[in-house]
């Protein structure tokens, strides 16, 4: 039997020492602490000794530019999974966004053309948010849903055709005017990743979007306007889907009602979930999104570059996928 | 499964854990613990909160390995890796975080894993008819198919129990079984624990309630930061010597001193004609200083009516007034705001972020303290989280940590510390020290009774009946989700809320 006296209490441990078990826990620990920071290193690393071509400003430059709508848009996604909601009506608002800009643009300064493109997907993440607190229908539902609608709606605004957008003047120089040799999709996409992260970690916003996810009766009960912050998430959600479809209509030049769509909302979705972010809601992190979805992007830019057969990469990617979640869900058991 | 199945042990053998050491992290939680549990014996496991009662529970029925250590039955060590395989050495527990899974029924919940099952198709009539013969046995008064998720907190402790109760096992380890029930639940408790015992079955009892633990056992072993402090007979142990090894201290008296607020002190929350759901015409008054506590056995509408009073009841008519204004509208964030917070009657569901940290978790309610514009300012934050832990007693080893990580009665801490971080002027507890132990419900005690001195107005609810009448300076009983009586002064008897709690309606 051992004596002991009061005063032995455990000594102020650093933070991940403690929350760390077993070796085995100490490893999910660190996924998601570091998740996929590691994993992304050591593709950037082998991608740069395979291939001459990749590791050239202009390469990975171009992964950025490639990849500008699909982080926004996955940045926003992050709130709306941690507030525990989905979003699958991403891709065709995006659509919508762009094809409507592409039509205003035509005939109105690109001014009002992008500003009512925004106003769209405000308008589309309200509704989602709106029909998913108010009447309580899964998210699920009501943005797939949404996205058919929202779909249709670009269909009967192109009449299926495409939208050229690249004879428009001004428009295109939006997403790819250049300063300090990279292009306007890059900053703006920058910003905007860096603003919606920190917004999710170091705000009460932040925090309460958080708690909405993590156990919304708790959440309510102790003062956070849970409704309030779930239709906030889908609204910042439809507005970044509405600037990756203008800032891509700008880059490529062309649009149509059908472009994005379902394809993207689950690109988006992967890349969220390889990022660490759970789909059950209560915690996830921007940053580790914008490196999700670029992990992604430099396994198909790496298997375009040496050559690989493509549907590899889909493969691949699936593997990827399940292996994120898979760890998600044995972190989430370990820790009952 | 069925009990036959036993790889080791034989009935009449003891549970013999030897040096178990358990590590989390950095952070020892047992540390070279042994004890004998004798077979049909009621053997008590005390403790303060955080002391590694629960740790020790869990390794005896499985649910974590030690580091170090064993435990044998019968002579064979066991290598369990899982409840259910602890189940099939014949020994069950009832865990202190209630495992409910909400959307299934009830009896599917009690056999849950042990489905009475031909075939793999689960045979519904058969379960339901053992369901009913297990009920009455236990003296519970449940409904086979309604949802568990729509029980109250005591009814999903009936279904744990009766869970653990339909494996017929010979070694039952109960994590604080009676801390969510009323006391004739709790006496109902009690006689099966007997009964368990008469049939040759031990139980492993954990509790705060050093009566409770007095009375039912035959052994007690203490534990105090995860180390063996002394195991005794029951017979020789009293409330004192058992407060003063699980301290290493000793304790004046459970309650602080009553400091009555004075007669002409101004009513600080008038609720008037109140009905809700489950609450009918509840009308009272609280006055600024003053401790009400509400009593009621469990059902009889004493948290539906903390929920009517905060205005967030689906449909509810009547007047609440707080300072003399209307409390309008239907949200706990306009109560918070106006100075009216609650303490929800179950942490895990109703309170706790249960994944984030200490910190996110005391914060919550008033993030707008420690932010500017948004911005959290963290050093802001840490440091006034600090204070707030230190004054609530909560024990964490860093307030990073995940509220799981957290012992059960440290959790019910951390939903203190946030309503005090609130500074209302209104607090309702509802069961305030559920799974808190006896030094830091006594914290807990002179931070309430220091509250109502500095001019609050708090209502305790709860279930233990001296913890309604060692605090409150006037009692309201609730039956049937009317208020049955009010009591004051020398009327304030354990007789008298009873009788006013039970009392057979005459009318309505
Ligand atoms: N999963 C875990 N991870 C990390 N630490 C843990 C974990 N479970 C328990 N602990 C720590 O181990 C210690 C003992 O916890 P335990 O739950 O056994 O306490 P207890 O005696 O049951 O307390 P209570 O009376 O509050 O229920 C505590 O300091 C607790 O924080
Ligand atoms: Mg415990």
């Amino acid at each position: 039997m051992t004596r002991h006296t009061m005063s032995n209490v455990a000594p102020p441990t650093d933070l991940e020492a403690v929350a760390s078990g077993t070796r085995a826990s100490r490893l999910m620990q660190s996924w998601r602490m570091a998740g996929i920071f590691i994993p992304f290193l050591i593709l950037f690393i082998v991608l740069s000794i395979t291939s001459s071509a990749f590791l050239h400003t202009a390469n990975l430059i171009n992964i950025l530019d490639q990849q500008a709508s699909t982080l926004c848009i996955a940045a926003a996604g992050t709130l709306v999974l941690v507030a525990g909601g989905i979003d699958l009506s991403v891709g065709s608002t995006y659509a919508l966004a762009g094809v409507t800009a592409g039509q205003i643009g035509q005939h109105h300064s690109i001014f009002i053309a992008i500003a009512v493109a925004l106003a769209i997907g405000l308008l589309v993440g309200l509704v989602n948010g709106v029909v998913v607190t108010v009447f309580k229908i899964s998210p699920l539902i009501t943005t797939l849903a949404m996205s058919y609608v929202i779909e249709g709606l670009a269909l009967k605004i192109t009449a299926g055709n495409l939208i050229l957008t690249g004879n428009i003047p001004g428009f295109t120089t939006f997403a790819t005017a250049t300063f300090l040799s990279v292009p306007s999709a890059v900053w703006m996409t920058a910003v905007f990743v860096v603003v919606l992260a920190l917004l999710l970690s170091r705000t009460t916003f932040g925090r309460y979007v958080v708690a909405a996810g993590g156990n919304a009766e708790a959440a309510r009960l102790a003062g956070v306007r849970v409704g309030g912050i779930k239709i906030t998430t889908f609204v910042l959600s439809g507005l970044a889907a509405a600037l990756g479809g203008v800032i891509d209509a700008s880059r490529l030049g062309s649009i149509l009602a059908n472009s994005g769509g379902a394809g993207l909302s689950f690109t988006v979705l992967a890349g969220i979930v390889v990022g660490g972010t759970s789909i059950a809601g209560g915690e996830g992190s921007g940053w580790r999104t914008a490196i999700g979805v670029l992990f992604i992007a430099l396994i198909g830019n790496g298997f375009d570059l040496l050559g690989v057969d493509p549907n590899w990469q889909q493969i691949v990617l699936g593997l990827i996928l399940l292996v994120a979640v898979g760890l998600d869900m044995w972190t989430r058991r370990a820790r009952r | 499964m069925d009990g036959d199945h036993r790889t080791a042990g034989a009935p009449g053998d003891d549970l013999v854990v030897t040096g178990v050491s358990k590590r989390f992290g950095g952070v020892p939680a047992l540390s070279q613990v042994s004890v004998t549990i004798k077979a049909g014996t009621v053997h008590a496991l005390i403790g303060e909160n955080g002391a590694g009662k629960s740790t020790l529970g869990k390794i005896i029925s499985g649910v974590i390995e030690p580091d170090e250590g064993s435990v044998v039955l019968g002579g064979a060590p066991l290598h369990m890796r899982s409840p259910r395989e602890a189940m099939a050495h014949g020994i069950v527990t009832i865990a202190q975080e209630l495992a409910i899974v909400p959307s299934l029924s009830v009896a599917e919940n009690v056999y849950l894993g042990a489905e009475v099952a031909t075939g793999g198709f689960v045979r519904r009539r058969e379960a339901r008819r053992r369901f009913r013969e297990l009920a009455q046995r236990v003296g519970f008064d449940l409904q086979p198919d309604v949802p568990a998720g729509a029980l109250s907190t005591a009814d999903k402790q009936k279904v744990e129990i009766m869970r653990a109760l339909s494996r017929n096992a010979s070694f039952v380890v109960m994590d604080e079984p009676s801390a969510a029930l009323s006391s004739h639940e709790t006496a109902a408790l009690h006689h099966i624990i007997r009964s368990l015992t008469a049939q040759g079955t031990a139980v492993i009892l954990i509790s705060h309630f050093l009566s409770e633990v007095l009375s039912l056992s035959d052994t007690i072993t203490t534990l105090r930061d995860g180390h063996l402090i002394r195991t005794v007979e029951a017979s020789g142990a009293t409330e004192d010597s058992l407060i003063e090894g699980m301290l290493g201290r000793s304790l004046s008296a459970a309650f602080p001193d009553k400091t009555p607020a004075p007669p002409d002190a101004p009513v600080v929350l008038d609720v008037s004609h109140l009905c809700a759901p489950k609450v009918e015409d509840c009308s009272f008054v609280l006055h600024c200083g003053e401790i009400l506590g509400i009593a009621g056995l469990v059902g009889a509408g004493r948290s539906e009516l903390a929920r009517a009073i905060l205005r967030d009841a689906r449909s509810s008519a009547g007047s609440v007034r707080l300072d003399g204004q209307e409390l309008a509208g239907h949200s706990p964030r306009r109560a918070i705001r106006r100075g009216l917070v609650l303490i929800p009657e179950s942490r895990k569901e109703m309170g706790l972020l249960m994944g984030r940290s200490v910190r996110e978790n005391i914060s919550l309610s008033r993030l707008d303290l420690v932010s500017r514009a948004g911005w959290v300012a963290r050093l802001r934050e840490r440091r006034e989280v600090a204070a707030l832990m230190s004054k609530t007693t909560v024990k964490a080893a860093d307030m990073g940590l995940p509220a799981t990580m957290l012992s059960g009665g440290n959790q019910q801490k951390l939903l203190f510390a946030r309503s005090v971080m609130c500074a209302p002027t209104v607090l309702i507890a509802d069961e305030p020290t559920r799974g808190v132990d006896v030094g830091s419900k006594r914290a807990i005690y002179d931070l309430l009774v220091q509250m109502a001195q500095d001019g609050m107005g708090i209502i305790v609810i709860s279930s233990e009946l001296e913890e309604v009448l060692g605090l409150a300076h006037r009692v309201l009983v609730m039956r049937h989700g009317r208020i049955s009586a009010e009591l004051t002064g020398p009327d304030m008897t354990e007789g008298a809320v009873l009788a006013a709690a039970f009392a057979e309606t005459s009318a309505s």
